[in-house]
């Protein structure tokens, strides 16, 4: 089958319609409103966004955008970190997706305006032929979750120049999972989980998460038919009150996951605790270099001043900000005194305001969730 | 204004943090003249009314890296960016066109000769000639290679706006979008992506000249920073209409869509340097479409979309399986990883 | 999270450390030092910030399919509503696959 065609047919509105349909009778015949599923994954809420999906969801089915995109939930300290490297004259490579993303006074974007020298790469093997090419410190600005630390891992394992070397921002879902929905007051009644990180984890990895909360966690890839698929999967455990670990992406996940990416992984990377931007501290949501890779931790390397960025103090604006209750589904925009004030899309504070998808940056760009599926056609 | 704000790279994308720069910072401090299309306008140029007709004029700076990429090179660039900003004015005869090149110290002759073959080539197409111009050399290091500003002069008598778009007209592109950003982002090289991508620059003016002798036409504006959606959104804002775009009718190449895909970017926030959007009356669609079809540089255009009296300013776009609000770029176009 | 993109494998390098992966109309060369099990040319693979990160068993496309397949016919049981949608689907498929 040519492959082209196959992702095709994962598009194939027909198909999409079919499955909106019997999403559609699932949620009736589950009667309740709303019903709440969460997704954890920024790539789930691209796809549901660039399609939009939402627009066809059933009216009482609301689909959450959990803490599932790595660079907004990249905590304000971390990105004055690799600010204040860059600020300090040390060049710093990293991914598209981080260049935006505030830090306490300023993003990376702000220091390159400032001098500092940023390069942005599409894969840490490019910031190691960077570090080649030249003298100079680079260090690698890591983020993503445990699909991207994959990589760096791997390109760590190999040995790099001596001049490189790593700032893990790296983040671990599970753990994230457990937070959201002992959250008080949360009514998420399943979950999405992300495809590509499950490739590497594998569906075991949310059992005794499903166990623990009676929660169903169900496995789903990124073309329009896998999310419709996988939420209509989903709805199909809460009206039967399953609570089962399914996996629809068998094209890419498997139940133990890549064994290979995992030993590679947890070599180099160890689980730590540490604050999620606007969400809580997560127990294990961290992923930091163990102690025999301290000779590649820039922060090991170099010393990191990143008290001289706060000028007078620290940030107190993200304590106030309810990211983790609009994330749980407790809370809406309007109910954050910083919404529209100090957290706007061009300084915002917290990660539902730095996604593009986050849904404080859509209500503020919009006015509010803009229903589709109340206006007119 | 916010203590210590800077510009940065956002407000020179093409999208909203450039239009507020330039009404903040230019516009507030220029005069209007009444009758005259002027700054305040935003359009592609101004116009000033002149006998039976408008004098306009407009003018572009280019950058780009690197300076020659499949398809093309700053030189065509810039004569094509200028003769396309009049064109998108309806002035499909440039009466004149200036060139001032700022160069680096140390900059090679040959290069130097190479953009002005280049750029002499793309005015044949065009029908017309660099009238003037001037040079600076700077220091080593104070500018980055070579910048080229082109100043274009036409003469029309019939005046195409951005802003002229009725609730019911059609909306069209004249070919495949996103090729010349995704050009150039892969000749860059630092993405390692390989492919035949290249840039579409192409003078305008005689497609738009055939298109206005089918009359019908009631804006018109050039996708370039900011892609398609920028454009439109402006289009629809001025002209007061929404717009409903269908995704699956937007002409795309394969290695576009491929290279889309692996990068993560939108091709609608993507750079054309050969396109247009029009904006046409419903019953005038199908002669536009026939005249575009006959050039070699409109054979593969589409309507694409509908204006529509509900949501003005907005852009819906049905993708097939669904349907979404376009949203505007908020800077240049960076691949993601999620 | 995690941009994933499939691709199929062009060629292998020596050292079997590197591939050219075709990603339908643009290349690239992806790392196979974290990929789940051997792979050679002619096999699709998922790549993520250019590492390849799982063997795309091909039969897994029309298992998934199927997958999708009996959920819309288990939803569906007893309603007749959709019948029009599933020949439309059905018409479809007919249509691509012919």
């Amino acid at each position: 089958m040519d492959k082209q065609l196959a992702q095709l047919k994962f598009r194939d509105p027909a198909r999409a319609r079919a499955l909106g349909e019997a999403l559609n009778r699932v949620t009736q015949e589950i009667g309740r409103d709303p019903i709440s599923v969460m997704h954890v994954c920024g790539s789930h809420e691209q796809a549901i966004a660039r399609y939009g999906l939402r627009a066809t969801f059933p009216r009482t089915l609301n689909v959450i955008m959990g803490p599932g995109c790595p660079v907004c939930i990249t905590d304000v300290p971390e990105v004055d970190e690799g600010v204040a490297l860059a600020l300090a004259g040390v060049r710093v490579a990293t991914y598209g997706d981080m260049l935006k993303v505030p830090g306490t006074k300023r993003s990376l974007a702000d220091a390159r305006a400032d001098g500092g020298r940023i390069d942005i790469v599409y894969s840490i093997a490019q910031a190691v032929d960077l570090a080649r090419d030249t003298d100079e410190e680079i260090v690698f600005f890591a983020t993503g979750f445990e699909t991207t630390a994959v990589a760096t891992a791997a390109e760590i394992l190999r040995g790099l120049p001596k001049n490189l070397s790593i700032l893990s921002a790296h983040k671990y879902i599970p753990p994230v999972m457990e937070i959201v929905s002992e959250m008080p007051g949360s009514r998420v009644e399943g979950f999405l989980a992300a495809g590509h990180a499950a490739t590497i984890t594998g569906s075991a990895v949310f059992e005794p998460f499903a166990a623990r909360h009676k929660l169903p966690v169900v496995v789903a890839g990124f073309e329009p038919l896998d999310i419709l698929a996988g939420l209509l999967a989903l709805l199909e455990q809460i009206r039967d009150r399953k609570h089962d670990v399914q996996n629809l992406f068998p094209r890419c996940v498997n139940r133990e996951g890549n064994l290979v990416a995992q030993d590679k992984l947890w070599r180099v990377f160890e689980p730590q605790g540490g604050r999620w931007r606007g969400i809580a501290h997560i127990p294990n949501g961290n992923l930091r270099l163990r102690e025999e890779f301290a000779n590649v931790d820039a922060r090991k390397r170099f010393k990191i001043d990143i008290k001289s960025l706060w000028e007078d103090a620290p940030s107190q604006l993200t304590q106030h900000c309810i990211c983790g209750d609009i994330m749980s589904g407790i809370a809406a925009p309007k109910d954050c005194p910083l919404f529209g004030k100090a957290c706007i899309p061009d300084s915002p504070v917290g990660a539902c305001m730095v996604s593009s998808e986050g849904t404080c940056r859509i209500w503020h760009q919009y006015g509010g969730v803009p229903d589709l599926r109340e206006e007119q056609r | 204004m916010k203590r210590n704000e800077r510009v940065s790279m956002k407000h020179g994308a093409g999208g909203r943090a450039m239009r507020d720069l330039i009404e903040r910072v230019f516009i507030a401090g220029a005069k209007a003249i009444p009758g005259v299309v002027g700054l305040a306008e935003m359009d592609d140029g101004a116009a000033i009314p002149m006998g039976d007709g408008f004098l306009v004029v407009t003018t572009d700076s280019h950058v780009v890296v690197p300076r020659f990429f499949p398809g093309g090179d700053i030189g065509r660039l810039a004569i094509c960016g200028t003769v396309n900003d009049l064109a998108m004015m309806g002035a499909t005869e440039p009466l004149a066109l200036t060139c001032a090149a700022i160069i680096e110290e140390g900059f090679p002759f040959e290069e130097l000769e190479r953009i002005q073959r280049s750029m002499r080539q793309a005015c044949d197409e065009a029908g017309c000639s660099v009238l003037t111009g001037d040079t600076k050399v700077m220091g080593k290091g104070e500018i980055d290679g070579v910048v080229l500003n082109t100043t274009g002069v036409a003469f029309t008598r019939t005046l195409v706006r951005d802003n002229g778009m009725k609730a019911g007209d059609r909306i069209i592109v004249t070919g495949p979008i996103a090729d010349h950003g995704f050009a150039v982002l892969v000749a860059r090289n630092d993405l390692k992506l390989e492919g035949d991508l290249r840039s579409d620059v192409a003078p305008l003016n005689e497609l738009v000249r055939m298109i206005l002798k089918r009359g019908g036409v009631t804006a018109m504006k050039d996708p370039t920073r900011g892609g398609v959606s920028s454009a439109i959104h402006e289009m629809a804002s001025k002209s007061g209409v929404g717009v409903v775009l269908d995704e699956q009718a937007i002409p795309l190449r394969d290695e576009v869509r491929a290279a889309a895909e692996v990068l993560g970017i939108d091709p609608l926030h993507v750079a054309n340097e050969g396109k247009a959007l029009l904006g046409v009356r419903a019953d005038a669609v199908d002669a536009v479409l026939d005249a575009l079809r006959s050039h070699p540089l409109g054979r593969e255009a589409a309507v694409i979309g509908t204006c529509t009296q509900s949501h003005p300013g907005r852009i819906r776009l049905h993708t097939g399986v669904g349907e979404r609000l376009l949203a505007e770029p908020d800077g240049e176009p960076l691949p993601r990883i999620c | 999270m995690c941009l994933g993109v499939p691709g199929k494998i062009l060629s292998i390098s020596t050292e079997g450390d590197r591939a050219d992966v075709d990603f339908f109309g643009v290349r690239r060369e992806v790392r196979l030092d974290v990929v789940d099990e051997p792979v050679s040319v002619g096999d699709y693979v998922l790549n993520h910030v250019g590492f390849a990160i799982r063997r795309i068993p091909e039969s897994e496309i029309g298992v998934t399919l199927e997958l999708y397949e009996e959920l819309i016919r288990r939803a569906d049981e007893n309603d007749l509503m959709t019948a029009d949608v599933r020949g439309e689907m059905n018409a479809a498929r007919k249509a691509s696959d012919g």
